[in-house]
């Protein structure tokens, strides 16, 4: 019997063990994986679970970054529920979310349907360009996209007076400058999703293809009934890696637009950030944190429990 | 999509190569057209560096500088502190970097091929789940125990607390589990340590997964914001995206220095991609990653 073997059998069932010397074995590796891994319990004992519990315990507290700190019970879930700016931000980077996800989603999928496509011509060195945002760091696209928008002196208002028309409010109207954080948002996350989703279709068997040719299926049907079935795990990881990746925009804003005009695209990490450590709501805002964890795990679990559906 | 299928059903020669090349010119220019989108706003960003501050702000714009310049980035070197920043931030990211991929490797190693232990599968899942627990959403706890440990405003706070990815430890996991354990049997019974098998014939042979690793770690840290944010305070210990957003944040921006600052920042990433693309455009490797 082999060793490999025996390591497979002892997990359903480890009385089965069947010699001495195997058990003895076992006990050798205890201390290995913990030297090996230990690093890592430590670093996520400090830096997740003391941060975490920590988050947890100021959210009941009024604890304000320094000094004592009281209990208040729900107090700050209360205010938080009461509170309007907090619905703004919310609501806010929902709408950030619901906007920018199908668009990523389309956008890196139609890519990368075109660079494994056996029409299209100098593929390489589109893949180079269509890849390159991911080298651009969020602070620095942030300031590329304002610059594109700019209201007086932006490429793009300059074609639109070119054109004839008025130029568009870009950084004074709301819903336009969130369009703009929707484009900059797309533009630098396609990159990643598009490398998921060329090693996706890159896997599709090709005899499905041929067989549903024959049947005389047309190129949305192949498309609709082949490609999206097969690709429906990534297409799984994708929503949802883009789905938190929305709710967590941050940086990118803090140089698009400062999440303004005024406050109005404030999204919650910025909401987070401002009360926690612009206004020291140390607790208020790790109520907000605790109230986005809520989401960002709904978020997850309810895709998964579609995937799952959608799966048996 | 018909851009997917590879074999066709048999046709007279002449008419697939019609029909090919019927497809071929539509999905080109459709590609095309998308690349120049997804480059046009960063081309236009790196003319205008070049671009002197009067040629910036009058009508008519034009594509290319008319009267080429480089005084952003005389500015930005002499009177921004570039080199400190960009120094800073250097340090900061191979530093952390060179620490991820050892602690990833290990850890996804212990993870992949010491699997009958139950506390292995549970830290596995627990650090999957740290996913879900990023940063930003413990922004003002992970603040207090930086400074309860007395790294606030030090390298240790900015390194330290970056090391551990969830993403390195699953793809070293996933490439550990790949490789068949009769390998380390045979160390095994050769006589090697546990570790040393480790150290000695694991850790070669993932040269692949190290690199990419690698490349990946360090944009991850040279293009991070909420950390350096959160943990520095003091202008010398600046990193360059916190001080970029210095530039931004301002009450009037100074849009030549700012332009030539950014462009500046990102040649390191561009450098390392044009050198090391197969390893950053590996999509086998790249199958469930995402910081």
């Amino acid at each position: 019997m082999t060793v490999t073997a025996t390591q497979e059998e002892r997990r359903p069932a480890p009385a089965a063990a069947p010699s001495k010397r195997s058990g003895r074995r076992r006990v050798q590796y205890r201390t290995a994986p913990l030297m090996l891994g230990g690093i890592s319990i430590v670093l996520f004992l400090i830096f997740f679970v003391w941060p975490g519990s920590l988050g947890l315990l100021y959210s009941f507290t009024d604890y304000s970054g320094v000094g004592t700190y009281e209990f208040v019970g729900l107090e700050n879930y209360q205010n938080l529920f009461g509170d309007p700016t907090f619905y703004e931000a919310l609501t806010r980077t929902l709408v950030f979310a619901a906007l920018s996800v199908p668009l990523m989603y389309v956008m890196s999928l139609t890519i990368a349907a075109l660079l494994v496509s056996n029409y299209t011509k100098g593929k390489a060195a589109a893949k180079i360009i269509f890849f390159f945002p991911w080298l651009i760091s969020p602070i620095v696209a942030g300031v590329i996209w304002r610059w594109m928008f700019g209201e007086s002196f932006g490429f793009v208002n300059y074609v639109i007076t070119t054109l004839g028309a008025d130029p568009l409010a870009w950084q004074t109207d709301a819903d336009l400058a969130l369009m703009v954080v929707v484009m900059a948002g797309t533009w630098g996350g396609t990159a990643f999703n598009m490398l998921l989703f060329i090693a996706a279709l890159k896997n599709v068997p090709r005899a499905y293809y041929e067989a549903a040719e024959l049947d005389g299926a047309n190129g949305w049907q192949r498309f609709r009934h082949i490609t999206l079935p097969c690709i429906a795990p990534t297409s799984f990881m994708v929503v949802l890696l883009s789905s938190l990746g929305a709710m967590k925009e941050f940086a990118m804003v803090q140089s698009l637009n400062g999440g303004g005009p005024g406050t109005s695209n404030t999204f919650l990490i910025q909401y987070i950030y401002e009360t926690g450590f612009g206004k020291a709501q140390v607790g208020y805002a790790s109520a907000v944190s605790m109230v986005l964890l809520v989401i960002l795990l709904s978020i997850a679990l309810l895709q998964l429990w579609v995937n799952r559906r959608r799966t048996v | 999509m018909s851009a997917l299928t590879k074999t066709r059903p048999p046709a007279t020669r002449k008419s697939r190569r019609t029909r090919e090349a019927a497809s071929a010119i539509p999905m080109s220019t459709f590609m095309w057209a998308l690349a120049a989108l997804y480059a046009f706003p960063l081309i236009w960003f790196l003319l205008s560096a070049f671009k002197p501050g009067s040629e910036l702000f009058t009508y008519p714009l034009t594509i290319l500088p008319e009267d080429p310049t480089t005084a952003g980035f005389e500015q930005a070197w002499d009177r921004f502190d570039f080199a400190l920043y960009f120094s800073n931030t250097l340090a900061v990211a191979v530093t952390t970097t060179v620490l991820t991929v050892f602690a990833s490797a290990m850890t996804g190693y212990a993870l992949a091929k010491y699997q009958q232990y139950r506390w292995v599968k549970v830290f596995f899942v627990c650090l999957l789940a740290t996913t879900m627990l990023p940063t930003e959403v413990i922004l003002s706890p992970t603040f207090v125990v930086i400074r309860d440990l007395g790294m606030y405003n030090t390298m240790a706070g900015l390194v330290v607390p970056s090391i551990l990815t969830a993403t390195g430890v699953f793809m070293f996991r996933q490439f550990f589990v790949s490789i068949p354990d009769d390998l380390i049997e045979a160390a095994r019974i050769d006589g090697a340590r546990e570790v040393g098998i480790f150290f000695r014939i694991m850790l070669p042979m993932s040269r692949p997964i190290i690199m990419t690793l690698a490349i990946f770690s360090f944009q991850w840290r040279w293009n991070d914001y909420i950390w350096p944010l959160i943990v520095v305070g003091e202008q010398r210990k600046f990193t360059l995206q916190i001080a970029l957003r210095s530039i931004v944040g301002a009450e009037n921006i100074d849009w030549p220095l700012l332009l030539a600052a950014s462009v500046l920042s990102i040649l390191p990433l561009v450098l390392i991609y044009l050198v090391f693309q197969k390893y950053v455009m590996n999509e086998d490797l790249n199958a469930g990653l995402k910081d």
